[in-house]
């Protein structure tokens, strides 16, 4: 399954709602058009980009520290992430807030990482999704090393590491590769080529498709129309197939677009040529499943009136919980340094909290 | 019904302050949760702010064109019934309301002057137009809500408008540079010194280079060579390329640094700014070339990073584009000198008591004299002359 140098991304689903003609390449299994599927797609995408939406706000008026933007990405990480099952286990960057979704992480406790409420915010293994890695490039070997110990367990599971086009100029991403072709590991590379890494174009990280560097480990690999649900479901479905079933890494590139800023620090103003934005806007993830739901009679007005009330209600409710949530205890910093109890955290711990106790001030 | 004031966030990390660009609702409109209220511009960005909350717009609290701190109340909201503001309206004057934006431009009062109605202001303002002796009545209120603000009181002890100069607020890049320059010569005793070199030798590798096929399509340019003459320079003259620590205690230390991260002032289109070339002193004549120009041609873009503008250890200035000599160069903040290059001119030039004629450039050199002494300076300036007089000849 690779494809040669500078071909299109493979896709299912056009910007204007039309299937394509299914290829030997990525093929389309009937069950990924069943009504049902394809309304949760489309609610998934929808809740996620509500949650982005709302995260942005809330940065801008204060709530928030920082917030990393996954707006335009959506059908990259929904459709990678609704292909896993209950064996796999996925190690996320800090930008998939909307495969986090699909793996049912509540946004509130996604945000407190961004408040500074919390140091996680979620049990990694509850969702199978394993916590935002700031570390650029370190997730891919976490996911590696994880693959190889389900190996050894022979648990019959995959992992998937979600990185992006500016990590695969990172050593520890070379290295991760090597390891999981070297040892056959079950792990699917998906490689979110969303244009830019911070302000410096993809064509700074690479001069060939990144799958074609890929296949130098030894892999397959598949390049993607990232902003196509559909294609980005099946070629994580069979990726992970191929993971599961012994055979062996697969790399996908997800070709899409960051539709905003690196994070709310950043201004993509100063560095995106003009046209670049636009463009990416006719290539909508959510407005061509949107088309393709009416066109098949999947779904009807009521049905995007209702997932739009079901989002706003959740942008409420997200509101309201972040505003509301109270500071932690600085004690709390101390909680899981070590899994187990460790005599010297104690000793900082009641260092760290005596004079509280006793209503002083540290020196 | 209760009102509620939004401060300036900080949307960046770790932002001190920020620029009200474009207040984009005004008071008396419905705003919605989210909807766009104001643009503002930090040091990093400008970003659209989203309404926190859903209501009326009461007061903008800051006018746009202004730098307020992080923290500052800039807007209040209110439910969807009208708060009167300040001071007592009279049964006339007209609330605000949604459909007719309220008078930012005259108040109510002076346009209908109802004899018995107190001119509305704030009570610090009441009490700035005691001081200064002047009848909130008698000014015209800019205020959003037809109030006089303290500008108004300022601007009548003004001169008229025919007679006063053309204002312009100080904003971005001048700001920066402002600031800059103000912490300079506020906490750095700085000293300059000047030296006339004979830059023959500097023309001749610069006309060697230019036709050299191996440096084909990369600009050299005399301010390549100054370049990488500084950067010589410090090898001989370490102290020069320092930083001057002052300590909590009282006590102070010097930090000389192990790399020359070398900043060059160019004219970009929003004004003077002074990015960095980083490890200059790692790269050969071609490398610090081929640097030198993408700079200068990003800064000219507009498309140099933030982390490019701030940094650098040591400052090369070239005044001779703009038809200067010489003069004295003030120290970029943190730094411990800068260098200025004065135009290249043909000048009467002695030699072993024969007269001639030679390309002429004057250095000015200003340092940090807590950090370098009048020896340190002209070692070091001497350094650079001797790179430009009789350049490496293979560099």
């Amino acid at each position: 399954m690779t494809e040669g140098e500078h071909t299109e991304p493979l896709h299912l689903l056009a910007p204007d709602g039309s299937l394509s003609e299914a290829s030997s390449a990525l093929p389309l299994p009937p069950q990924l058009l069943e009504p049902d599927l394809l309304r949760a797609l489309f609610r998934d995408m929808t809740m996620a980009r509500r949650v982005d939406t709302e995260a942005t706000a809330l940065q801008r008026t204060g709530e928030l520290g920082l917030w990393s933007s996954c707006l335009g990405q959506e059908a990259a990480q929904v459709g990678s992430a609704h292909a896993m099952d209950e064996r796999d286990f996925a190690f996320p960057t800090y930008r998939e807030s909307a495969a986090a979704w699909v793996r049912g992480v509540d946004p509130v406790a996604l945000l407190g990482l961004y408040r500074g409420t919390t140091h996680g915010g979620w049990v990694p293994d509850e969702h199978r999704f394993a916590l935002f890695t700031i570390v650029l490039g370190a997730q891919v070997l976490h996911a590696v090393g994880y693959a190889m110990g389900q190996q050894r367990l022979d648990s019959g599971g995959a992992a998937i590491a979600y990185f992006g086009d500016g990590a695969t100029s990172e050593g520890d991403v070379h290295e991760a590769m090597v390891f999981a072709t070297v040892t056959n590991a079950p792990v699917v590379f998906f490689c979110q080529n969303n244009g830019w890494a911070i302000s410096e174009p993809v064509h700074r990280q690479t001069t060939v498709p990144f799958t074609q560097r890929a296949a130098g480990y030894g892999m397959p690999t598949m390049r993607i129309d990232g902003n196509d649900v559909l294609a980005s479901l099946a070629a994580t479905q069979w990726a992970l197939e191929h993971a599961r079933g012994g055979s062996g890494p697969v790399f996908i590139e997800a070709v899409t677009y960051r539709m905003g800023a690196h994070t709310t620090s950043d201004d993509p103003t100063r560095y995106r040529p003009p046209g670049e934005l636009e463009y990416w806007a006719t290539q909508d993830p959510i407005d061509r499943l949107r088309l393709l739901m009416i066109n098949r009679e999947v779904a009807a007005e009521d049905f995007f009136v209702e997932v739009q009330a079901q989002a706003d209600a959740l942008g409420e409710r997200i509101r309201a919980a972040v505003r509301g949530a109270e500071d932690p205890e600085a004690g709390l910093m101390f909680d899981h340094v070590y899994a187990s109890d460790h005599a010297q955290v104690e000793r900082d711990r009641q260092r760290w909290s005596a004079p509280f106790a006793e209503g002083g001030v540290m020196a | 019904m209760s009102e509620q004031v939004f401060a300036l966030p900080d949307v960046g990390e770790g932002l001190t302050e920020a620029e009200i660009v474009r207040w984009r609702v005004q008071p008396g409109d419905e705003v919605a949760v989210n909807d766009p209220i104001v643009d503002i511009e930090t040091a990093k960005a400008v970003v659209e702010l989203p309404c926190p909350y859903a209501g009326v717009i009461g007061e903008l609290l800051v006018a746009e064109g202004q730098v307020v701190a992080v923290g500052t109340p800039i807007l209040s909201v209110t439910g969807k019934s009208l708060l009167i503001g300040y001071g007592v309206m009279s049964d006339t004057a007209s609330l605000p309301s949604s459909t007719e934006a309220p008078a930012r431009t005259q108040a109510p009062e002076s346009t209908q002057a109802p004899v018995n109605v107190r001119a509305l202001a704030k009570p610090p303002v009441r009490a700035l137009a005691r001081e200064l002796g002047i009848d909130l009545a008698s000014v015209t209120a800019t205020g959003p809500r037809g109030d006089v603000t303290r500008a108004d009181l300022y601007a009548t002890r003004e001169p008229t408008a025919a007679s006063a100069g053309e204002r312009v607020a100080v904003r971005g890049i001048q700001r920066t540079m402002a600031q800059a320059m103000v912490r300079s010569v506020h906490e750095v005793p700085q000293v300059s010194v000047w030296r006339d070199v004979d830059v023959t030798g500097a023309t001749k590798l610069l006309a060697q280079l230019r036709t050299d096929p191996g440096w084909a399509g990369v600009r050299v340019t005399p301010v390549t060579l100054i370049c990488a003459a500084m950067v010589h320079a410090v090898r001989t003259t370490p102290i020069i390329n320092s930083r001057w620590h002052d300590l909590a205690d009282g006590t102070a230390e010097i930090e000389t640094h192990r790399q020359v991260d070398l900043s060059v002032a160019v004219a970009g289109p929003r004004g003077l700014v002074v990015p960095h070339i980083p490890d200059a002193d790692r790269m050969n004549l071609h490398q610090l070339a081929t640097a030198i120009s993408t700079l200068t041609e990003r800064a000219r873009a507009d498309l140099l990073t933030p982390a490019e503008l701030v940094g650098g250890t040591i400052t090369v200035t070239n005044i001779g584009v703009f038809g200067a000599d010489g003069g004295t160069p003030m120290i970029n903040p943190g730094q411990s000198a800068i260098l200025a290059t004065g135009r290249i001119m043909e000048r009467p030039w002695a030699i072993n008591g024969g007269l001639t004629v030679r390309p002429i450039m004057t250095l000015s050199l200003t340092f940090d004299h807590r950090v370098v002494d009048g020896a340190a300076g002209a070692t070091f300036l001497a350094a650079v002359s001797d790179y430009l007089s009789t350049p490496p000849s293979s560099p």
